[in-house]
């Protein structure tokens, strides 16, 4: 059993926009790109070409269909990675060590050397975040692109999980969720971020920022229609308004 | 006991070098960062300087080295040796492909040079097959617009100089309220996300029309399910409704639209509905000031939007006033329109009052000086933040061409074309009618074309016909069946040439174009015309050559196949002279570079193209002395100028790369282009960025970047008078007079202001479901499943059902329904989806595969539960009282009308009790053999 740090030093984690969040997938497919290529073991495919593909992926996205009381259903589209949590049964249960929660920045990651593969922090994870890999028997997860953030080799600007970066339409953020000051705070604060399945008590990291109310336009037609009243009732009359309003154009006769 | 943090390598090395090139998972074309390791591709990022894309990248942009490693590509030039379609090939070497096809193709141009149908499908280089098509003589040359959005196009650049997309872009600075029309997942990709997210981050409105709610109309604040096929019906009640408040823009009306200007009202007139011109042939409006007639760009002018003028006893009034005549009617109520476009009443009247809060209540005004075309000078920029999109969603249906000249009015009534928050031209756009070319057929044996192909036509004058009337092209665009078909209609070539209807070809030639699978209607009527013998047992399309770079399933129906490179092993440029990806701001163009070399005995496709025209010495790629001017693309891509000092790139132009748009060759120019990150940008002064028809400002940058050779403003034109001249000519006015049997839908259709009509349902009784199709973010077209990473994200394509449908035929997720449309049936597994137009099925496009291609191994979902919708539209619609079979396209363009599909649907079984989705078609031999079981891919170690 693996032990939690009491405290760490920052929260590092991600805030992602459910309102703007497109489902597009690009968070996805970049996620992999990086991490096939760099931290621990490649991401590897099973049947690659075949009838049952199979493959290890960091960051899934999901999509719901919500059908409210009334008007339309609507579809939501939903990313979900580790999202680093403070109470994170996935360190808690590990029995070798190899899952940890790191002290400087709250990140949860596997060292894939002590990692059996026994599978027991994908189990205890409520979100369903962890990924064995098949071809090497090694827990997979998010690590927050931590060979990213604190990236030397790379420009600034740069120094942020791959998927945050490729983001097309900027639904994912990233900071120090432990700052209230820090960027993503405020957004959590203005928008009303949210905790993912809180009653797990497992108090995550990353926040979601619910979709704006929806389909509300038909509602505001009081307040809208006398922008459609006409402007003029009389049969033929089109042309004499049109006549008036022209005269009342800059350079017009009045 | 205190735990020991493992040390972790956050400062790994990221590559050893970065090459910088773009993305062709699409038309985005995105700039990409490509990391190297060891030589080879580690990891695409997006390219952060880049125009397009700012440093993002969509899944298939990341994905692309699976793309580049993808075991579909095909290895060597082929031979077919087995009977077509068996996929029986031999590996050839270059020389000989070259030396067979040089041997189809000499004689052709000696004796016939239309006998090669030569049709590009997803192309990106344009300006370059139609050049190869010129100089060998063709008339037939087209690439896939026809199929694709050639209405949205074609209404764009008659009404107002251009359209979305790669024609213009919201204002995302500005803009409070965005409208999407019909927009699926992909067209345009990146800049779209980016900008929903841009606008939505401050809190724009955004308000989706579209009868399935998934992409960007799942995040839309407000969705209007419509019903397929009527967007035009409801866009001409919103104008409707605008109109009869007056809530439109009456100065923009007047000073830069058509509106004012005066039209024949003589119903006995040969000029009946044309403008009333002065002796220049300026367009005639009345000067509100003086009351005379003035020509609508004069110098003072204040064009009179009301009023009529009578002359030599002829009525004149202007297009406002037969606008007024048309929309202000009871017939587009809200209320008239509501049950036939699905959407009540009330809500029609709230986004058109919301369309005029935003438009005229939220208008602001930028601190920026601009002078008109008239030489009036504007202390500021009027803006009015309303924006809007479309895409194929309108665009393909047979009455899409009216619909999208009706957005465009709508757009245009509120005065937000140009301005700022509104919808902006990205250079070349905005250009008129008149500054494109009209399209050209004349072929004389061993001469090249008497012109560009394709075009725009004026009027019936400029319809490709020959002396006898009969269409001068394979594909029938330009003629009264088509009479506006600017990008040619590919979806009909090989029908066309299987009918020897209107003549027979000899070679079909083909580039990027899946016709026997995903791209073409009547999937397997396509298949039987491409194996079908005549009497002697010789195949009535006697010759196919085909290059594609992947194993897809047209390979399997060549004679002849050209392998092409993947995109990161070619040169390339993004052209002005093109598609090109210019921004708002703007002027851009950039290249591909071969980043990696290929592995394989495959050339780029326009490299071929040069070497072949180079072996035939064709006119245009050799020297009077026979010597070749450009050895491959690249080659030509630095020093070809279609024009002295106008080349393919505009950037690091002249000997010292210092000059841009009009300059000499420079031969370091990829060069600079490479320097430079693959891209060039030209910025667009602050008093030229918007109001770009009629700034002369940006009227004199276009013309010194060689956008025009001359300032080019223009009116925009609610009031289309070429419609209205081929409306004429069926009335029984001019010299070329349409067949009869054409004449009651020409004049039917041919409105010169914008209509709508029910397309045509002829056979339709008892199918009475709209079905659909769309792309997901995360494919391009065919190429998205032979991708080991994108196909995990949609490897199978159920048919999406509506509740209210999965209800009635007590159908659950996984069942398998027949589906039925007049042409045929196909038996697919369904899935129930809420957010979804009552009356609307849809699928995803081109996720089905046919076993054996794209090297996937045969059980693979993609062949055994994907399927396409395409087995269930045909290229004709059902035979009619006269026995006549109209082909499925919008009579205006000949747009190929996808999205008019009606069927019906029942359940055909349990998921357990149909193994596959049907038709099923036996496996085609795979010329690459499949792919690996297992990826675990790091080039790094």
């Amino acid at each position: 059993m693996t032990e939690l740090p009491t405290t760490t030093d920052r929260k590092m984690g991600l805030v992602i926009d459910l309102d703007t969040c497109v489902g597009c997938h690009a968070c996805v497919i970049s996620c992999k790109g990086w991490n096939t290529e760099n931290y621990g073991a490649p991401l590897s495919d099973q049947d690659a070409y075949g009838g049952d593909p199979s493959g290890t992926f960091l960051n899934r996205v999901h999509s719901f269909e919500v059908q409210p009381d009334e008007g339309h259903a609507q579809l939501i589209h939903f990313p979900k990675s580790c999202l680093h949590c403070e109470d994170a049964p996935c360190v808690t249960v590990c029995p070798t060590g190899a899952s940890y929660k790191r002290v400087e920045d709250g990140i949860v990651l596997v060292n894939e050397d002590n990692c059996i593969g026994c599978g027991l922090c994908a189990w205890s994870c409520p979100y369903g975040a962890r990924e064995l890999d098949l071809a090497e028997g090694v827990m997979k997860k998010c690590t927050l692109c931590v060979d990213r953030i604190y990236n030397e080799n790379l420009p600034e600007v740069d120094r942020v999980p791959s998927c945050v970066r490729t983001c097309p339409a900027g639904a994912r953020h990233f900071g120090d969720l432990g700052d209230p000051n820090s960027d993503v705070s405020k957004l959590v604060a203005e928008r009303g971020g949210m905790d993912l399945m809180p009653e797990m008590g497992t108090k995550p990291v990353n926040k979601y920022l619910p979709p704006r109310p929806k389909d509300q336009i038909e509602d505001q037609i009081d307040v809208l229609a006398p922008l459609l009243a006409p402007v003029t009732e009389e049969a033929g009359g089109f042309m004499g308004w049109l006549d008036k309003a022209l005269d009342k154009l800059p350079g017009g006769a009045s | 006991m205190t735990f020991q943090q493992p040390r972790v390598e956050t400062s790994p090395k990221v590559s050893d070098e970065v090459r910088q090139t773009t993305c062709y998972m699409c038309a985005c074309r995105c700039g990409i960062n490509v990391h190297m390791k060891d030589g080879k591709v580690a990891y695409i990022e997006g390219n952060r300087d880049h125009p397009v894309n700012k440093g993002v990248l969509c899944a298939k942009g990341s994905a692309g080295i699976m793309q580049v490693n993808a075991p579909s590509r095909l290895k060597a030039p082929l031979k077919r040796v087995g009977p077509r379609g068996s996929g029986e090939f031999e590996e050839i070497s270059w020389d000989e492909a070259l030396e067979i096809a040089a041997g189809w193709l000499e004689p052709i141009r000696e004796d016939d040079p239309s006998k090669l149908a030569f049709f590009t499908g997803r192309d990106q280089s344009q300006s370059f097959t139609s050049f190869w098509a010129q100089n060998f003589g063709t008339c037939n040359y087209a690439a896939h617009g026809g199929f694709c959005s050639v209405n949205m196009a074609t209404a764009g650049i008659y009404t107002m100089g251009g359209a979305f997309w790669e024609f213009g872009q919201p204002d995302w600075d500005h803009t409070k309220l965005f409208m999407l029309f019909g927009v699926a997942e992909d067209h345009d990709s990146n800049p779209i996300k980016m900008g929903i997210g841009k606008i939505k981050a401050r809190g724009a409105r955004v308000i989706g029309v579209n009868p399935i709610r998934s992409g960007y109309n799942a995040v839309a604040d407000d969705w209007v399910g419509i019903t397929p096929g009527t967007d035009g019906l409801f866009i001409l009640s919103l104008v409707h409704c605008l109109m009869k408040a007056g809530k439109i823009d009456l100065e923009y009306l007047s000073r830069f639209t058509n509106a004012p200007v005066l039209v024949n009202q003589d119903p006995n007139s040969p000029d009946k509905g044309l403008f009333l011109r002065d002796d220049h042939g300026a367009p005639l409006v009345i000067n509100r000031t003086t009351g005379k007639l003035a020509p609508f760009d004069m110098h003072g002018v204040r064009p009179d939007l009301g009023g009529s003028f009578e002359l030599d006893g002829i009525k004149h009034i202007t297009v406002f006033q037969l606008m007024a005549e048309r929309y202000l009617k009871d017939e587009y109520a809200p209320e008239a329109v509501a049950e036939r476009c699905g959407i009540p009443a009330k809500r029609i009247r709230a986004i058109a009052a919301e369309l005029a809060r935003v438009a005229f209540e939220e208008a602001f005004e930028l601190d920026q000086e601009w002078t008109d075309f008239r030489g009036e000078k504007h202390e500021k920029m009027v803006g009015r933040p309303v924006a809007m999109h479309s895409m194929r969603g309108v665009s393909a249906h047979a009455n899409g061409f009216q619909t999208c000249r009706a957005l465009h009015v709508l757009q245009i009534i509120l005065g937000t074309v140009e301005a700022p928050g509104g919808f902006r031209f990205k250079p070349p756009y905005p250009k008129p009618v008149e500054a494109h070319p009209a399209p050209h057929c004349r072929v004389t044996p061993s001469k090249p074309l008497d012109g560009p192909h394709l075009g725009f036509v004026h009027g019936p004058e400029h319809l490709a016909l020959k002396t006898d009337g009969s269409p001068a092209r394979i594909d029938k665009a330009f003629t009264w069946e088509n009479p506006m078909s600017s990008h040619g209609l590919m979806h009909m070539v090989i029908s066309n040439a299987h009918a020897g209807d209107p003549y027979k070809i000899d070679t079909l030639f083909m580039y990027m174009a899946n016709m026997s699978w995903n791209s073409s209607m009547n999937t397997k009527g396509v298949m039987e015309m491409l194996t079908d013998t005549d009497e002697n047992g010789d195949y009535v399309i006697p010759r196919i050559i085909y290059s594609d770079a992947y194993s897809s399933e047209m390979v399997a129906y060549a004679d002849l196949i050209l392998p092409d490179t993947t995109y990161l092993e070619r040169h390339d440029c993004i052209s002005l002279l093109d598609r090109p990806i210019c921004e708002a701001d703007g002027a851009a163009d950039a290249i591909r570079w071969p980043v990696i070399e290929p592995d394989r005995d495959v050339r780029g496709f326009q490299t071929v193209l040069v070497q072949l025209a180079n072996k035939m010495g064709l006119p245009g790629f050799t020297r009077e002395d026979g010597t070749a001017k450009w050895q491959d693309y690249a080659d030509y891509i630095v020093n070809h100028e279609r024009k002295p000092g106008i080349g393919p790139l505009a950037g690091f132009r002249g000997e010292n790369g210092d000059k841009v748009g009009r300059g000499e060759v420079n031969p370091e120019q990829l060069d600079k282009y490479i320097e430079n990150g693959g891209f060039f940008v030209e910025h667009i002064p602050d008093e030229a960025s918007y109001y770009k028809p009629w700034n002369m400002a940006y009227q004199d940058w276009a013309v010194n970047l060689g956008l025009y050779d001359s300032p080019q403003p223009y009116l925009f034109q609610l009031y289309s008078e070429p419609v209205r001249k081929f409306q004429l000519a069926a009335e029984g006015h001019g010299e070329r007079q349409p067949p009869e049997h054409l004449r009651e839908r020409l004049k039917e259709t041919m409105d010169p202001l914008p209509i709508w009509y029910e397309t045509d349902q002829t056979g339709n009784e008892g199918f009475t479901v709209n079905a659909l199709t769309q792309r997901p973010m995360a494919m391009y077209h065919s190429w998205g499943t032979q991708n080991a990473w994108l196909r995990q994200l949609h490897g199978r394509n159920p048919l999406y059902v509506p509740t209210k449908l999965m209800r009635e035929h007590g159908l659950q997720d996984g069942d398998w329904a027949k589906v039925s449309s007049p042409h045929g049936s196909i038996t697919v597994p369904v899935m129930e989806m809420a957010a979804l137009n009552d009356n609307t099925v849809w699928t995803w496009n081109a996720i089905g595969k046919r076993k054996g291609a794209w090297a996937l191994e045969e059980d693979a979902p993609e062949a055994t539960k994907g399927f396409l919708l395409n087995h269930l539209i045909h290229e004709l619609l059902p035979a009619r009282g006269d026995g006549m079979r109209w082909a499925n396209s919008d009579p205006i363009t000949g747009q190929a009308a996808w999205f008019d599909l009606k069927v019906k649907i029942e359940k055909a079984g349990a998921p357990e009790e149909i193994a596959e989705s049907q038709p099923a078609f036996p496996a085609l031999k795979s010329p690459v053999g499949t792919g690996p079981k297992e990826l675990k891919w790091k080039v790094g170690k």
